[in-house]
């Protein structure tokens, strides 16, 4: 997988991850390109379409476009299960997921999509154990952040 | 300082979070770039704090606003400090505001190897990983170099969690660092066979994304993969192996026969349609490298057509998109399968959806044949009239002339219906394509002698109705067909029934609105047919009177063209109006000047072939690319665009000496080429794409296209409907058909006893459609003595071209991944003696034994699989042993490299071979060869081998045997026999069965008893011999054991059968349940240190073999891998299946070797070290 880009169905971008080393403004070039494409596309078209040398595979799951571009001998099918997969994993993280979830909690979404893919590759298909992964982090990061209140920090206690 | 903290902490308080800076973007809707700018200043103020965690709130913050299109790199070192910060929750902010905001060219990157560095070696996994994760994102060629030897430590860490992320990142590291591949391979390779199912998923991912881009050097591991395919049940795994074997199979047939039956096992199987869609691929690229010749694959492909045929009939939109693409594949080498389904694709046509209605179009263009030409395009004609939007309506045209242009115009029987649909598609008036329909009517006019009187007629009419085609949108792409009509009619002028009535409608007022390169052809071709007037009516003298009244139309309107703001129509008309006032002079004083007036433009122009110019070879002495002038002075150049200070060295491409000046220049001649190529008529568009690119000139790009909805399709008068044609091909075919038939009854009666072919109906009476006119196609010129040219050239800038590395020679001495030189160097501890450990000249040596093996095999596979003596010159290796050795026939067999891999590509042919190669096995027992090879063969001479011995033998069949231990399941042996049938008789129903014992059970099926007999699953032609696979369930594998056994089969001659058995006895060693396991020097250190292995020892005595022969039977026969080696001493390693670790320390010194050796595993070492001695004393 070459990238990954949410956007709403106004167009505005929510998550893009880029597996391929691209400058600032290619990527800027590519996302708005794809987000005009796509959301051309109307609701009973299929999911896949020609793209420069790539091919783009997008779904829409409420308010919110998946798109991924993959290279000309990849699955699309394969990709559609992977941003599925993806679905899922955030709709158990934040239980029944929404728009707004991704909005205010970006960078779990992002932590949520590293834990499932590394360098455009999938790297764990069973879903208990991403989240296992992601839970055991976050459990990590509260050890760290709650002993510690302000007043602790200042001293006053 | 106390102060300063108070300070921080309550400023930390009022500092916006990124929940509240979302909050307030959306608040603002309004002046979001205003609230956004103060935003940044407020995270500038942030980031200057010493507060770790106000920072990493500040990078949070500005990782969302980089994604709303934010500049932040002004933030990369605040980055840098969030990414080093001890607690994980930062620490993982930050790597995530890395992962998004760096790429290769942010500097900092180069500051962070160290703290990257420490994060990978850090106790806590959540690092690790966290770090990997990074990392994958922002990997740069120095950190790649930098951290290859840690991520290659990690790929064999004890938690799976960092071993799958490890071996991913591995990829990326190849990508950017290719030295790396070959010491990390086998480390990698090993990883298929990981435990954990997560981590071989992964290597799994990254092999098959290897290979992918380079197949050819992943060949050998085809049977690892063959096996991983048959055992796993993961789909995302199943898919990526696949896709592999896709990428092999061209390269090797013989593989896509083996691979046939699992893979229509699995279609028939699964339930999951990307593996479905995938196994369909994969059989398609199967079919597709096998030769044509193959009858029996017919059912696969039909199979995969009623797969796909279904996804093409499921409702769901994407289903139908796959199914017609993967049948597009098909269709290139199977199109007659893929015909039987028109009716399918024709109704995609309709379908609402435009990208399936495209890819049904593609499929179109390979269904068509002489006989449904005419019937397919009619209905694309349909669907041009039906379409909205001009998109589709363009990509139909498009795909209606590439259909009927293609492959030479090859399907078109009567070229008269192929002009009607021309000037039919004309009526198109938002079309962008004009210029290709122009360049069609010119190419067939020209093309196809017989048609020209049509055509010019049909041009004709397209002129005098032009005002039709221009429209009130005069810079409509579709009047470039008036560029076609004006050429064809003047070029061609001798066909034309009123050449005065043209002419006068070449010249009328309106022209001068039409693009000027069009007015040019007009103004040039009216003075062709002018000649064709005067020449026409010369002679009669009654007709003098319109010569001149001729002359004086031409003198009337051209001063219109002289006005014109084109030059080229300036010029043009100028001349011609000079010419015209000159000729009238001349006619006024009655002479005649027909003749002379047409010498102008006789002589015919032969269409040019489009590579024809390239061909043309260069003649000798003559150099195109040195100077002709002094080359530019250096200033001069610099002025124009700066230099690269380095420019790379392309030492292949010799011939770019001076591309920096000259590509520039050259791009912008062979775009001024192009352009003048595509208004010459006489240049051929022969391929769709070169057609494609010229669409896209940018002159017609910036044409605004006005779309016109006309409710009533424009007519243009006079001309006769392409629909008349199909109705009377019709009925020309039938005609001929019954002539056919009358004549074929006759031959039918004295053939019959013949038996003609049954299914050869359709394409017989394909081949019996006749062109209506004798079509005399002109081929286009070519240079004498043209050159034949690669035409695809591979992309020099390929990224992964990098990695097509020869992964199967074994490690030089130079490769190994850079290790900090900071570190102490230990003399056994350290991972950089990896490579390294071994001294130089046998390490060389091994190099060119492999070289010599690879050669030989390749040599090998060219002759037949007789058994052949060893021929070779003795000046070829200096370095050979003195041949008065004793053991020399002994050694060819174990002189094979003590690498796994090598091994494994030797095995490949055998593998692939239903028939295992005679010599093989042959060269396994010592005596066969050893009088033909042993005077002076060397160690360099060993031919492929393989381990299998000889079980048991009698007149009838001959069992050679091979055992080894299966690395993913502990508890398992694998036994491959290999039946040789000797005698002159079919051998069938042969059952193996075996007298389990308590500890070794061979596996039978379910339902089966303990003793019922396994039957082999093929029966043996005489002569033949074929190999099958048995399993054997051991539990203690610390004893050898012997099993007795026994095979029944019946021998069946021509008039009798006969019963027979042969009895056998299965040896199982004890190191046949070793497993030749790669370990590197550090774990091996370790693996001592821990102190959990028990020693023992071995002395051999009277060993007169060099050392590394030594070392390479030691390898060969028990499964060992060297480690290290030093001088005479080295260290061994190899694992059981059930994780035993086996160590040796081997040394050597007069004659004698003594073995030091370890083990977890008391009992199980001593019988290794026993079976090690016994394999010496037979020397």
């Amino acid at each position: 997988m070459q990238f990954m880009l949410l956007f709403s169905r106004q167009g505005k971008l929510r998550l893009q991850k880029w597996y391929v080393p691209l400058s600032d403004k290619e990527k800027k070039k590519i996302t708005r390109e794809l987000v005009q494409t796509v959301l051309a596309r109307k609701p009973k078209m299929c999911s896949f379409l020609e793209w420069r040398d790539l091919k783009i595979v997008y779904k829409r799951y409420a308010s919110l476009y998946f798109c991924c571009a993959i290279e000309n001998q990849d699955n699309e099918l394969i990709t559609l299960e992977i941003i599925h997969r993806y679905v899922e994993l955030l709709d158990k993280y934040f239980g029944s997921v929404c728009e707004l979830d991704i909005i205010f909690n970006f960078e779990k979404a992002y932590f949520i999509l590293d834990e499932f893919l590394l360098g455009g590759e999938a790297q764990e298909t069973s879903k208990k154990n991403v989240l296992k992964a992601i839970e055991q982090a976050d459990l990590l990061q509260e050890e760290a952040e709650t002993p510690r209140s302000v007043l602790e920090e200042i001293g006053l206690t | 300082m106390a102060l300063k903290i108070v300070k921080g902490s309550i400023d930390r308080i009022f500092d916006k979070n990124l929940q509240d800076l979302v909050r307030g973007i959306r608040n603002h809707k309004e002046d979001e770039a205003k609230y956004i700018s103060t935003c940044i200043d407020e995270i500038k103020q942030e980031l200057k704090q010493d507060n770790i965690a106000v920072k990493a709130n500040a990078v949070c913050k500005l990782t969302y606003l980089q994604m709303l299109g934010y500049d932040v790199s002004w933030a990369a070192f605040n980055i840098v400090e969030v990414m080093s910060s001890s607690k994980f929750t930062y620490k993982r902010i930050g790597y995530l505001a890395a992962s998004q905001c760096f790429h290769e060219g942010t500097d900092v990157i180069m500051l962070t190897t160290n703290q990257i560095r420490k994060d990978l070696s850090s106790p806590s996994q959540y690092d690790t990983g966290v770090a990997l994760t990074g990392l994958s994102c922002f990997v740069t060629p120095d950190l790649a170099r930098d951290l290859a030897n840690d991520i290659m430590t990690l790929m064999s860490h004890t938690k799976p969690y960092i071993r799958k992320k490890a071996v991913l990142i591995m990829y990326k590291v190849f990508l950017k660092y290719p030295e790396s591949l070959r010491p990390a391979f086998p480390r990698l390779k090993e990883k298929l066979e990981d435990p954990d199912p997560g981590v071989q998923s992964a290597a799994v991912n990254v092999i098959c994304e290897l290979a992918r881009r380079n197949p050819k050097n992943y060949l050998s591991l085809a049977p690892l993969f063959f096996k991983l395919m048959t055992s796993s049940t993961n789909n995302w795994v199943l898919i990526k192996i696949i896709k592999l074997f896709g990428a092999l199979t061209p390269l090797e047939p013989r593989l896509g026969k083996k691979l046939i039956e699992p893979l229509t096992n699995l279609i028939h199987s699964t339930s999951a349609m990307s593996l479905l869609y995938e196994c369909v691929n994969t059989v398609i690229a199967v079919l597709i490298s096998l030769s044509s010749g193959m009858p029996n694959h017919s059912a696969s492909i039909q199979l995969c057509v009623q797969k796909l045929r279904i996804l093409i009939e499921d409702s769901d939109q994407n289903l139908k998109y796959l199914g017609l693409l993967a049948m597009s594949k098909i269709l290139k080498t199977h199109p007659k399968s893929v015909q039987s389904h028109k009716d399918l694709i024709l109704q995609c046509l309709d379908d609402k959806d435009e990208s399936i209605r495209l890819r049904a179009l593609d499929l179109l263009y390979g269904m068509v044949s002489k006989k449904n030409l005419m019937e397919i395009v009619k209905k694309l004609m349909l669907h041009v009239d039906k379409a909205e939007g001009t998109t589709y309506r363009d990509e139909l045209l498009t795909k209606i002339i590439d259909i009927c242009s293609q492959s030479n115009y090859q399907y078109i029987t009567n070229f008269e219906w192929y002009i009607s649909i021309l000037v039919e598609l004309t009526r198109l008036e938002g079309t962008r394509h004009g210029h290709l329909i122009a360049s069609q009517m010119l190419d067939v006019a020209i093309r196809v002698k017989a048609i020209r009187g049509f055509a010019v007629a049909q041009m004709a009419t397209l002129l005098d109705n032009a005002h039709l085609l221009t429209g009130n949108a005069q810079r409509n792409g579709i009047c470039e067909v008036l560029y076609a009509a004006a050429w064809i009619c003047g070029e061609f002028s001798e066909h034309l029934e009123d050449p005065l009535h043209t002419l006068e409608a070449m010249l009328r007022p309106r022209v001068a609105t039409l693009p000027g390169h069009i007015q040019a052809v007009y103004v040039q071709n009216a003075a062709k047919l002018f000649a064709a007037v005067l020449c026409g009516q010369e002679g009669a003298p009654a007709d003098s009177q319109t010569a001149q009244e001729t002359s004086q139309l031409l003198i009337d309107r051209l001063p219109l063209f002289v006005q014109s703001a084109d030059l080229e129509v300036q010029e043009r008309a100028s001349c011609v109006l000079q010419l015209v006032k000159y000729i009238e002079k001349l006619q006024q004083k009655q002479v005649e000047v027909g003749e002379e007036v047409t010498a102008l433009f006789t002589g015919e122009l032969n269409p040019v072939a489009p590579k024809a110019q390239k061909k043309v070879p260069v003649p000798e002495g003559l150099d195109l690319d040195a100077w002709i002038n002094e080359p530019p002075s250096e200033s001069e150049s610099e002025d124009e665009k700066p230099r690269a200070v380095f420019t790379e060295e392309e030492p292949r491409h010799s011939r770019q000496r001076h591309p920096e000046a000259d590509e520039k220049e050259l791009a912008r001649r062979r775009e001024a080429r192009k352009q003048e190529q595509a208004n010459n008529p006489f240049y051929i568009k022969a391929s769709p794409t070169s057609q494609k690119g010229y669409q896209d000139a940018p002159g017609v790009d910036h044409i605004p296209v006005v779309q016109i909805d006309l409710s009533v399709p424009l007519k243009v008068p006079g001309m006769s409907t392409s629909d008349q044609y199909v109705k009377m091909e019709e009925e020309r075919r039938q005609k001929n058909k019954a002539d056919k038939k009358k004549k074929e009854k006759k031959k039918k009666r004295e053939k019959r006893g013949r038996g003609r072919k049954g299914d050869s109906g359709p394409e017989s009476e394909e081949e019996d459609i006749t062109p209506a006119h004798m079509v005399d196609i002109v081929t286009e010129e070519m240079p004498e003595n043209a050159l034949p040219s690669d035409d695809d050239d591979k992309d020099p800038n390929d990224p992964y071209r990098a990695l097509d590395i020869d992964l199967d020679k074994p490690l030089a001495d130079t490769e190994k991944l850079p290790v900090r030189t900071h570190r102490p160097p230990e003399a056994l501890k350290s991972p950089g003696d990896e490579g390294g450990g071994v001294s130089e000249e046998p390490k060389k040596k091994s190099k060119k034994e492999h070289r010599e093996k690879e050669r030989k095999e390749r040599k090998k596979s060219k002759e037949d699989k007789k058994k052949k003596k060893h021929k070779r010159d003795r000046g070829e290796e200096p370095e050979e042993a003195p041949p008065e050795e004793p053991v020399q026939s002994e050694i060819i067999e174990v002189a094979a490299p003590p690498s796994t891999t090598s091994v494994e590509a030797s095995d490949l042919d055998f593998w692939l071979s239903t028939a295992p190669a005679a010599p093989k096995t042959q060269e396994a027992e010592p005596a066969a060869a050893a009088p033909d090879s042993a005077p002076d063969a060397g160690p360099d001479v060993a031919p492929p081998m393989s381990n299998y011995s000889l079980l048991a033998e009698n007149s009838y069949i001959k069992m050679m045997c091979d055992i080894q231990g299966n690395l993913q399941d502990g508890s398992q042996v694998v036994v491959s026999i290999i039946f040789e049938n000797k005698s002159d008789s079919f051998l069938k129903s042969m059952e193996f069965n075996v007298l389990d014992s308590l500890n070794a059970k061979l596996q039978r099926p379910e339902g089966a008893g303990p003793h019922d007999g396994l039957t082999v699953p093929f029966q043996l032609p005489p002569g033949v011999s074929n190999e099958a696979r048995f399993v054997f369930s051991v539990q203690s594998i610390i004893m050898p054991q012997k099993l007795k056994g026994t095979l029944t089969f019946i021998v069946k001659s021509e008039d009798s059968s006969t019963h027979e058995k042969l009895d056998f006895k299965l040896h199982f060693t004890c190191s046949s349940y070793l497993i030749t396991t790669p370990c590197y020097s550090d774990a091996f250190a370790k693996l001592l240190e821990s102190g959990e292995l028990k020693g023992s020892s071995l002395r051999l005595e009277g060993v007169s073999m060099p050392f590394h022969h030594l070392l390479a039977r030691i390898c060969f026969h028990h499964h060992f891998s060297v480690v290290e080696r030093i001088d005479s001493c080295a260290s061994m390693y190899s694992r059981s299946i059930q994780g035993h670790h086996v160590c040796l320390l081997v040394k050597s010194a007069d004659q004698t070797v003594s073995i030091d050796a370890r083990c977890d595993e008391t009992s199980l070492l001593g019988n290794v070290l026993d079976e090690i001695k016994l394999t010496f004393s037979q020397c």
